[in-house]
């Protein structure tokens, strides 16, 4: 843990008065405000960073306390006894607060911020008022291969201790984003609860290419087969498949197979295609006699 | 329409200490759908989580409502626009992949 220069922060000299303090907060509150920067990790970090240099420099009592001790805050009286307290308060991992929310919890503040301040408790937040009715909402990030999601993929996930069953419908795409009603944090004064949102996140662990509900993939043929046509054993999403390789087959020549691609999501039974693309090998090393083939062929063209 | 839940837009009041008038403004501008029922006003549950976005972006950010549309209408954008970038990205990735 570091110390923070909060007057860099929020890009003031140390002598900056209350209402350059202010002035500076908001110009870069409303840079970064979460409201404003959809699903952006980046602002959302320094908005909690603006948000802690605030809540101390425009604080008579904090600033007095964050100038005199700031840089030594290792050494101040009451270091120890607010480690202790610290560790105690410390939360529960799994889904973070989302990011459309405010109504900071103790985790939006810096391990700085709490050793120096103490946790969230002590008393300095702006107002009751920005105690939600609805509860918060709550986004989580859900990994998982690519061949999961080829059928229905049920799951249980652990939210804040909370057992949630969900199923992930076939097809989905990466980075969609599923909404489950309600299961976020508990309203306020009888108020609705937050929703989660879960961002799926696909890697692909195989080797078609997907795009929307296509799957596209490279296929080597040698030369010859090229040439003279034959057959081929190829792998799809799920089996193999045989391919007539027609006589002179070009390279980069593409072959739709109809419904052997991707499911479309929420649409049973609805599959995308494949596409293959044929690349052509062709022959290395020629022995003596090849070559003379070759020219053999060269002269008759 | 009909199956949907609906909260009393005077218990939002309440909670956020303000008027009624305020929601009154939001409808006008468009920004919000009041359901008026048997002498209530009411706002669909799915709707609250706008409204509390309206109420910060004009209380944390003193942004005017007319400012607030636009706003939205600019997330909107941006947000149809990370979609499509993510998409592209992935062609891309595809395509970086064949050379």
């Amino acid at each position: 843990m570091d110390f923070i220069d909060y007057y860099k922060t929020l890009g003031l000299a140390q002598t900056a008065s209350p209402e350059e303090i202010k002035k500076a907060y908001r110009k870069l509150a409303r840079k970064y405000h979460p409201d404003v920067n959809p699903d952006n990790k980046e602002s959302e970090r320094k908005f909690k960073e603006i948000n802690e240099a605030n809540e101390v420099l425009s604080n008579p009592e904090n600033r007095t306390k964050y100038d005199k001790y700031g840089k030594d805050w290792k050494h101040g009286e009451d270091y120890e006894r607010q480690q202790q307290n610290r560790r105690r308060s410390q939360g529960q991992g799994g889904a973070r607060q989302g990011s459309s929310g405010q109504g900071f919890s103790d985790s939006d503040f810096s391990e700085y911020f709490e050793s120096m301040f103490g946790g969230g408790g002590s008393g300095f937040r702006q107002s009751g008022r920005n105690v939600k009715y609805k509860g918060q909402d709550l986004t989580a990030e859900l990994h998982l291969n690519l061949r999961d999601v080829y059928e229905d993929f049920p799951q249980v996930l652990d939210v804040n201790g909370n057992k949630i069953r969900v199923t992930i419908a076939a097809g989905i795409e990466n980075g969609q984003t599923i909404k489950i009603p309600g299961k976020g944090s508990p309203g306020a004064n009888g108020g609705p609860n937050g929703d989660l949102y879960i961002k799926i996140q696909l890697k692909n662990d195989t080797d078609f290419n997907r795009m929307g509900n296509n799957l596209h993939k490279n296929i080597e043929l040698d030369l010859y087969t090229a040439m003279l046509g034959g057959e081929l054993l190829t792998d799809t999403f799920d089996g193999k498949v045989k391919l007539k390789i027609a006589p002179e087959t070009q390279n980069d020549t593409k072959v739709k197979l109809k419904g052997k691609g991707f499911p479309v999501y929420k649409k049973k039974g609805e599959f995308g295609d494949l596409i293959l693309s044929y690349t052509i090998t062709l022959p290395k090393n020629l022995t003596e006699k090849e070559k003379e083939l070759f020219i053999e062929l060269k002269t008759l063209r | 329409m009909e199956n949907q839940k609906l909260v009393l837009v005077e218990t939002l009041c309440v909670h956020y200490e303000i008027e009624t008038s305020f929601f009154e403004s939001l409808e006008e501008i468009g920004l919000i759908v009041l359901v008026r029922e048997n002498e209530g006003i009411y706002i669909s549950e799915e709707k609250v989580t706008d409204f509390e976005k309206v109420l910060r972006l004009h209380e944390e950010l003193n942004v005017n409502l007319e400012g607030i549309d636009v706003i939205f209408n600019l997330v909107k954008k941006v947000e149809e626009l990370q979609i499509e970038l993510a998409l592209v990205k992935q062609r891309l990735g595809y395509l970086n992949k064949e050379i």
